[in-house]
């Protein structure tokens, strides 16, 4: 599994213009800047109280929501990996962005609307609803904060190591930047300054990458037909099939979970879901983000192949041998410096919302979870814990930053694929169990995200994804790249033994009740 | 709100119907997404050969059903979306008058 190969970017050797400073990439990522910061000062006005500093007062649209969620979905790793994978691998690109979208559908059927309906700021306060507080609430925020902890690691070594090839920056300065900007976008502005982050983010980089497909598609006549000939011709037939991605079924199988029913338990998506006055609006907001990013994924393909075919495969892989500079090489060989300076600040965007998504989502989990309901209780007033959020996204942000540096120069690719195996195996299982089954107790929600949180953990670690690749050993003791088919499936079964072990009769009365909050909104958080 | 309305409003059968039928829809849809996007592995992990079918002179099997699945995500949600505006919302609000 290779998502975020941003890492082995090689900047030496340099053809094009990548590397230097570029005067429009750099005025064009001040703008961006300049205006988020902008709207952050305006949002800080209106974030006062605990609903508008998580939520943003529940008061954006169904549409906006959906495009903010495909902004904190689609990230640069996205955008130049999977380009870079089109362009290097051919048609393997392709399957991986799949397994990417396909999650969508099924956050739709199986947890948005009664996430919006059940819950106030969190997904725990799903699991919680008619469970015991305290116990769930620590057990949920290891899952939250673990899955946090690896995506933002890998957001950030890749912001670092990116920057640096497309600006010329250093580092370390890099991610400071990086991490100060976020930072403020989500303590002073809350979620209403991260929604409009996101929000910008994504039309930028959704017509970015659009223009960047028209351009290469004028040399080929507007006709894929074409481009795809072009491609065919230079590298073989075969470059346009299925390759060597998936040689095992089991370990195709397991990365499908993981990215399918990953995507269902991220916090940070989860949170998103809060921000819209209904459930009527939270199943729109599903339904534009999935085609919104059903179309990015279409696009990369595109900008894959035609950079494949117009930049040549060689080029590509001199610059970085992860072929994460493609999308940016087919922006300069068909727009020019100006649109690869467009380009190359769009996925800085990118990178700053992702991570300030990320940020509120585990300060979050630190104040109402951890705070509210473990050291206070459930009893605090709005002020306090407002305090504590504010420290959190502090301590986050400098968290952030000091991850960045330690992980300089390694491979954490993994990572991704280890947020979403956790996302998948502790977070996912035990939302879904305590939406749709009335016997599912406390003790299983407990054992049912540990089992998931600590086997994808030791079984990553003894996967020839850290074993042989990192560790350097001969075998791996655990067979699959991903451990998510064992570890999902486990913590179900754990899930459901210590649920029917041991039955709670007050959480399964409780359930009768939610009903009429769960499926007619009745008593949901206005 | 009293709680024998609730109570009556919980053991109504319209209710129930339409806390069946919501996870009926949701279900079978869950599994014709999973079934799609597995079987497109399985299809690619024990035959490559079948994708590499041409159809037409650039392009082949394999981009067709890669964009379908991409095309297909859009239409199951979609016809989610359609079916909860229109029978699922409806369902709510006669229920929710009598709250």
């Amino acid at each position: 599994m290779s998502l975020n190969l941003l890492l082995q970017v090689n900047p030496s050797g340099t053809a094009s213009t990548l590397g230097t400073a570029n005067p429009v990439s750099i005025a064009i990522f001040f703008l961006f800047v300049a205006v988020t910061l902008y709207i952050t000062y305006w949002a800080a006005k209106k974030t006062k109280t605990g609903s508008e500093f998580y939520a943003a007062g529940r008061n954006i649209s169904g549409f906006q929501n959906g495009l903010a969620l495909a902004g904190d979905y689609m990230s640069a790793a996205s955008f130049l990996g999977i380009a870079g994978m089109v362009a290097t691998k051919g048609y393997d690109g392709l399957i991986y962005s799949i397994g990417f979208l396909v999650g969508w559908p099924l956050i739709m059927f199986l947890v948005a609307e009664p996430l919006r309906n059940l819950g106030k700021y969190t997904f725990a306060d799903v699991v919680a609803f008619r469970l015991k507080q305290r116990p769930i609430r620590i057990a949920a925020s290891v899952g939250s904060l673990l899955t946090i902890s690896f995506y933002l690691i890998a957001q950030m070594v890749g912001a670092g190591s990116l920057i640096k090839t497309l600006f010329g920056l250093n580092y370390e300065i890099a991610v400071v930047v990086v991490g100060v900007v976020m930072t403020m976008y989500v303590l002073f502005g809350g979620m209403l300054a991260t929604t409009w982050v996101q929000i910008i983010k994504a039309v930028l980089l959704l017509s970015g990458a659009t223009m960047l497909v028209l351009l290469a598609l004028a040399q080929f006549n507007f006709s894929p037909a074409e481009l795809f000939q072009s491609v065919k011709t230079q590298y073989g037939a075969d470059m346009l099939a299925p390759g060597g991605f998936i040689t095992n079924p089991f370990d195709a199988i397991s990365l499908g979970l993981a990215l399918m029913l990953g995507t269902a338990g991220l916090p940070h998506i989860l949170m998103r879901f809060y921000t819209v006055p209904d459930d009527k609006a939270a199943r729109k907001s599903v339904f534009v983000a999935t085609g919104f990013i059903g179309y990015f994924y279409v696009l990369t393909f595109f900008i894959g192949f035609a950079a494949l075919a117009l930049v040549g495969k060689d080029a590509i892989l001199s610059l970085d041998k992860g072929g994460n500079m493609a999308a940016l090489l087919l922006a300069e060989n068909t727009g020019g410096s100006a649109f690869l300076g467009f380009i190359a600040s769009v996925a800085f965007a990118t990178i700053l919302a992702v991570v300030a998504g990320l940020t509120l989502s585990g300060a979050s989990t630190i104040s109402h979870d951890l705070y509210v309901h473990v050291v206070k209780k459930g009893v605090s007033d709005e002020k306090g814990e407002i305090k504590v959020a504010k420290r959190a996204t502090i301590f986050l942000g400098i968290l952030a930053v000091a991850l960045g540096l330690m992980f300089k120069g390694q491979n954490v690719a993994f990572m991704v694929g280890l947020a979403f195996s956790i996302a998948a195996s502790a977070n996912f299982p035990a939302l879904l169990m305590s939406i749709i089954w009335k016997k599912f107790t406390t003790q299983g929600a407990v054992w049912c995200m540990v089992t998931g949180a600590v086997l994808s953990l030791v079984l990553i670690v003894i996967s020839p994804t850290v074993w042989v690749d990192i560790l350097g050993n001969e075998v791996a003791i655990f067979p699959l790249k991903n451990p998510t088919i064992v570890s999902m499936t486990a913590a179900f079964v754990v899930g459901i033994i210590v649920s029917l072990a041991k039955p709670e009769k007050a959480a399964a009365d409780l359930f009768e009740s939610e009903k009429l909050r769960t499926y007619l909104g009745h008593g949901s958080e206005k | 709100m009293d709680s024998a309305k609730t109570h009556e409003i919980l053991e109504s059968a319209e209710f129930k119907k339409l806390v069946k039928t919501r996870w009926n829809i949701s279900l079978a849809f869950t599994f014709v997404m999973l079934f799609v996007y597995i079987g497109f592995l399985l299809v690619i992990a024990y035959n490559k050969d079948f994708l590499k079918m041409p159809l037409g002179d650039s392009i082949n099997l394999a981009i067709v059903v890669g964009l379908g699945i991409i095309f297909f995500s859009w239409l199951i949600t979609g016809l989610y979306v359609y079916w909860a505006n229109n029978y699922y919302d409806n369902e709510v609000h006669e229920i929710k008058k009598k709250l």
